[in-house]
């Protein structure tokens, strides 16, 4: 295991992009780290900035809009880094499908930035909590 | 001749730690002060109102209620109640208040919600823990109601999806009573704060003539003394048989808008105990064969405000139009009125005040191809020539010549 891969399995610091969604997601992100399911015991903490980030946590289609500004996030978060696609819509654009303003799903709006991206799609519409927090610790112990 | 300089912007978004969504405030500022604010939006827009003409009328409601995940039960409720209009439907009374509940456990969960996130906006998350751990019981009930947290889809046309059980009504009394007394304790600690009294009040003032010509809604207009309000103005589903108080207060800074939202939630808890008291036995929908030709209007007073739904049916499965006007539509633009003149530290709080809701909002996206200019090297060169001058001009700087040295 090399060590950027061990440290970041560490207190995994998280950003939140959304690329265009109803705001379930990311309520319920934000939900996660409230005392019911509080994440922060872990060290996973929402940061305001993908610079500092080990992990983004992606929700919403991939708007047009949403679509450059998404590349342009991944760039700037350190590698590697892991990618959460939260929600039917980032996993693959949901009931939006065949928008004229969708340029998702999210998974290949980022594998066009970095082939080798590593993605892990948690579904629900919204997930819950629960399901978020098992979707990090299957990806954790897998890489 | 007035010498101006040019202002200082303060671009906010549209990745804000602070928000949950993408939006872009350009501000123009003066030191601290805010003396413009410009709001760029459309980057949610998902195109909404195009693919629910290529929907059926009972697919919509799962699609309307994805338009804003916190308006889940609003948005579908609008929709229907405009196609009800056009099939000229007789709602069952168990429908109409199975309705009423779980628009009020949204509401409840929602203002919770604002006020955690108002809390969370000034750096006081104790408030911001507290209010979303009260929240949470009220989760769980819509959850067993309606198998979901949120995204509940529980109307249709002509009725509910799911009734509520007869034995579940003592369990959602006893979880109400526990919300109530932990709001109860929340609304008294954040009322007699003095920090939140002197972080919030006088804070992002929206008078009461600029709520009127900015046509705002719901707990925005009434926080500045415009008692408006859907469920009472024009009563849907059950609110006309039920027993309860338009909360309005008359300040119209972000104080009076916590304010209005925290009595709101007490209101809330009393409609939906005497509801589930009064439930009436029966059917919770009737089967509509067909819509006929024709357009309805719907509307319902979503957590944010009145939110409108225009469907026009030309006697097929799907509709041929479908207009939706969401609250933050007009909250949004009041912040020229709230915003401008603010110090800087005070603006992401003012423009959290409405509770806006982009996802809402977006319902129209800009793309502009053509306009686009590409500088090379030389001319962005000349440019910066040219501003330097500018700048030199307006300041009265003293001509500067390379000979001199």
């Amino acid at each position: 295991m090399s060590v950027k891969i061990w440290a970041l399995k560490k207190s995994v610091w998280v950003f939140h992009v959304n690329t265009g969604a109803c705001n379930n997601c990311d309520i319920e992100i934000v939900n996660m780290l409230t005392p019911k399911y509080d994440v922060e015991r872990f060290g996973i903490k929402l940061v305001g900035s993908p610079r500092h980030a080990d992990a983004l946590l992606v929700t919403g289609v991939g708007t047009e809009q949403a679509a450059i500004r998404l590349r342009e996030v991944y760039r700037q978060t350190p590698k590697p880094c892991a990618v959460f696609l939260v929600g039917a819509c980032a996993c693959g654009t949901g009931i939006f499908k065949g928008g004229y303003h969708v340029a998702g799903p999210v998974d290949e709006i980022i594998r066009e930035v970095d082939p080798d991206a590593i993605i892990a799609y948690v579904p629900g519409c919204p997930p819950k909590p629960e399901a978020m927090i098992s979707g990090v610790v299957k990806v954790l112990s897998a890489i | 001749m007035k010498k101006t300089l040019h202002k200082p912007i303060l671009a906010v978004g549209p990745f804000h730690p602070l928000q949950e969504e993408m939006e872009f405030f350009q501000l123009t500022v003066d030191g601290e002060t805010v003396t413009d604010i410009d709001v760029r939006i459309s980057y949610n827009h998902r195109g909404i109102e195009k693919l629910s003409e290529t929907l059926q009328f009972d697919q919509i409601p799962f699609l309307v209620s994805r338009i804003c995940g916190i308006c889940s039960a609003s948005h579908p409720l609008a929709y229907i109640q405009a196609v009800e209009e056009i099939a000229g439907v007789a709602v069952p009374e168990r429908a109409r208040y199975v309705r009423t509940i779980i628009n009020e456990l949204e509401r409840i969960h929602s203002h919770l919600l604002w006020v955690g996130l108002g809390g969370h906006f000034i750096g006081y998350d104790t408030v911001f823990m507290w209010a979303w751990k009260y929240r949470e019981p009220v989760l769980d009930l819509l959850e067993e109601i309606t198998g979901n947290r949120n995204n509940y889809g529980n109307v249709r046309v002509g009725g509910c999806r799911e009734d509520i059980p007869d034995e579940m009504v003592p369990k959602i009394l006893k979880e109400l009573d526990k919300v109530e007394k932990k709001t109860d304790m929340l609304t008294k600690a954040v009322l007699d704060d003095p920090v939140l009294h002197a972080r919030l009040k006088g804070v992002g003032i929206l008078s009461k003539n600029d709520a009127v010509s900015f046509a705002v809604t719901g707990p925005t207009a009434r926080g500045s003394g415009v008692a408006i309000d859907v469920r009472r103005d024009d009563p849907y589903a059950a609110y006309g048989d039920l027993d309860w108080n338009v909360i309005s207060q008359t300040e119209g800074d972000v104080f009076a808008k916590a304010v209005v939202r925290l009595l709101e939630t007490f209101e809330s808890i009393k409609m939906v105990r005497e509801a589930l008291k009064e439930l009436p036995k029966g059917p919770i929908a009737v089967e509509v064969r067909e819509i006929p030709p024709g357009e309805g209007c719907g509307h319902a007073e979503a957590p944010r405000g009145e939110t409108f739904h225009y469907i026009r049916s030309d006697g097929g499965n799907r509709p041929t139009r479908h207009k939706v006007r969401a609250p933050s539509y007009v909250n949004v633009p009041s912040f020229k009125a709230s915003c401008i003149g603010q110090h800087v530290a005070d603006v992401t709080l003012t423009l959290a005040a409405v509770d806006p809701c982009y996802s809402c909002t977006e319902r129209l996206a800009v793309v502009d191809g053509h306009s686009a200019v590409i500088h090379d090297y030389e001319a962005l060169l000349q440019m910066s020539r040219e501003k330097t001058a500018r700048i030199k001009k307006e300041i009265g700087a003293p001509e500067f010549k390379l000979e001199d040295i």
